[in-house]
């Protein structure tokens, strides 16, 4: 359990937890931007607020 | 809550939404009006008639509990209600749930502000509820949030709309923030005052981590999730990019959770954890401009619209103010800003920009846009709309412009030396230098209210309205089969 010690320093954590944070975001990017099909599929839930309009009380009207 | 939209309690609930609303537009009347008259007894000391009631202390709370839960809450409770049903296609999980979530809330704020007034506070900002207030909020939040899983959870559209996620983010934050800072155990069973379970700099710590979050997940992630719903909506067209919208989330759920303790420059908080704060901090600029920029961008090929409709106007002015607010408050955040800024009016400027200019211009945006679809008629006046809407803005101009003067003059005078090493002015001459400032202050927040009293008038006329139209339907079939 002596290898537990190396995170109980400052000097260790916070680089560790900088590089973890850094490629969780780069993850996310490459997720979101990544892929051109993938891309497409995620703008198009941009329509959602838009597909319950018949039942829109002033759009009914 | 006679009038039913067409799309009928049936498949939505709207009661709950109505009900909410209407208790935004109330609670949003008295929170400004006892705002712009603590500001006043700023200006005009004469005003607190020597009444212990009615005192700056006591009634600071009174102001910022009714405009921050009372109708800041109950604006998100009913667009959260609304948007969940709206964009999941299912009616909200639970009637009875909801609707204990909208006594519990009234009961909350109600309470709140009779205890400040009385003398009883924690002496913790936008956290002054006492004990068994602060369970009672416990309970109703967590209802809060069984209600808008559950919606969620019998959802017809599989995919979960971006502002679901971002009120979703905001009921989570606010329970664990609310939970952690109020920790205290009570001194007895029957009395207000309990002891916080945290001491000296961790109390403050946490009580900053709270306060920042607050402003975070409350004032912002919440009403983004506002925004991402009601602007496309306004604008008749979906948000710029969807894409944007995931970053922009999951960038700023994460960074503002680390933030609050930039409220702590030099203090007894070690300066790592300040530096800390300071940086992601600055960090904080790139979502919240992301958003920001997605937000406006929306309106890309229809800028028309800002001449022809008010409601557009309050949301892109809106969107303005919250990036105007999210570049000054990184910059407040630099330690070097900070020993300027700290304890001085330009907090109180930067705050009223975010709450004036942001928080209440965008919920000003969608409830105009809300109103007339639960009531299914047209607002009574779109020309008091658009004088609402230049009325909140000159009234925000002129408060932030103040503050900013006296508190850049606050700071200045405080640290002035002479030559022999002495402070150049006494506090009480800086008090005096910041009278005609704490005047203007009062006079544009005097225009926020009569903006906000315009609204309310508009929205009673435009219920009115309804409950005749919904009268005149009923009788006409009787007529006809006479």
């Amino acid at each position: 359990m002596e290898w537990l010690h190396w995170f109980s320093k400052d000097e260790n954590t916070k680089p560790l937890a900088l590089l973890i944070f850094f490629i969780v975001f780069c993850l996310i990017l490459i997720y979101v931007f990544g892929s051109k099909k993938r891309g497409e599929r995620l703008e198009s839930h941009k329509d959602i607020p838009f597909l319950d309009e018949d039942s829109d009380t002033k759009e009914a009207k | 809550m006679a009038a039913v939209g067409v799309a009928g309690t049936d498949q939505y609930n709207f009661d709950i939404v109505r009900k909410f609303t209407i208790m935004a537009l109330v609670w949003g009347a008295v929170g400004m009006l006892v705002g712009v008259y603590i500001a006043s007894e700023l200006a005009w000391p004469f005003l607190n008639f020597d009444i212990p009631y009615i005192t700056f202390g006591r009634l600071r709370p009174v102001h910022t509990g009714a405009v921050i839960f009372g109708f800041g809450g109950s604006a998100l409770f009913a667009t959260s209600y609304y948007v969940v049903q709206r964009t999941c296609q299912a009616r909200l999980f639970g009637d009875g749930m909801a609707s204990f979530t909208f006594w519990g809330w009234q009961a909350v704020i109600v309470l709140a502000a009779i205890s400040y007034v009385l003398g009883y506070s924690q002496g913790r900002e936008y956290a002054e509820m006492e004990w068994p207030i602060d369970l009672l909020i416990e309970v109703v939040w967590v209802t809060y949030l069984l209600v808008f899983v559950g919606t969620i959870m019998k959802r017809k559209q599989p995919h979960i709309y971006v502002a679901n996620w971002f009120y979703l983010s905001f009921i989570l934050a606010t329970a664990l923030l609310h939970t952690f800072n109020n920790l205290a155990v009570p001194v007895s069973l029957f009395t207000l005052k309990s002891y916080s379970l945290f001491a000296g700099t961790q109390d403050a710590m946490t009580q900053w981590w709270y306060g920042h979050n607050a402003v975070g997940f409350f004032l912002t992630a919440a009403f983004l999730g506002m925004m991402y719903y009601f602007v496309p909506k306004q604008a008749g067209r979906p948000i710029y990019s969807y894409r944007l919208s995931i970053v922009h989330f999951w960038a700023l759920s994460f960074l503002y959770m680390w933030v609050g303790a930039h409220h702590l420059h030099w203090t007894a908080l070690p300066d790592w954890t300040s530096t800390l704060a300071a940086t992601f901090s600055i960090m904080l600029l790139l979502p919240s401009w992301g958003g920001m920029i997605n937000g406006i961008m929306t309106l890309s090929g229809a800028w028309d619209k800002l001449r022809t409709d008010p409601i557009m106007r309050f949301m892109i002015v809106a969107l303005s103010f919250y990036g105007m607010s999210t570049f000054e408050g990184p910059m407040m955040s630099l330690k070097d800003v900070n020993a300027l800024s700290h304890y001085t009016d330009w907090t109180v400027g930067h705050v009223h920009s975010g709450a004036l200019g942001w928080v209440a211009m965008i919920s000003f945006g969608s409830l105009y846009h809300l109103i007339p679809k639960l009531w299914d008629t047209r607002m009574y006046s779109e020309k008091l709309i658009n004088l609402h809407f230049w009325l909140a803005t000159i009234g925000t101009l002129l408060y932030i412009t103040a503050m900013w003067i006296s508190g850049i003059m606050q700071g200045l005078m405080w640290r002035a030396f002479d030559d022999f090493g002495n402070l150049q002015y006494s506090f009480a001459e800086s008090v005096a230098a910041m009278h005609p400032y704490y005047a203007m202050r009062a006079i544009g927040g005097m225009f926020f209210l009569t903006g906000m009293l315009l609204m309310v008038f508009n929205a009673f006329m435009t219920i009115r309205q309804a409950n005749a139209q919904g009268a005149r339907l009923e009788v006409s079939p009787a007529k006809a089969a006479a």
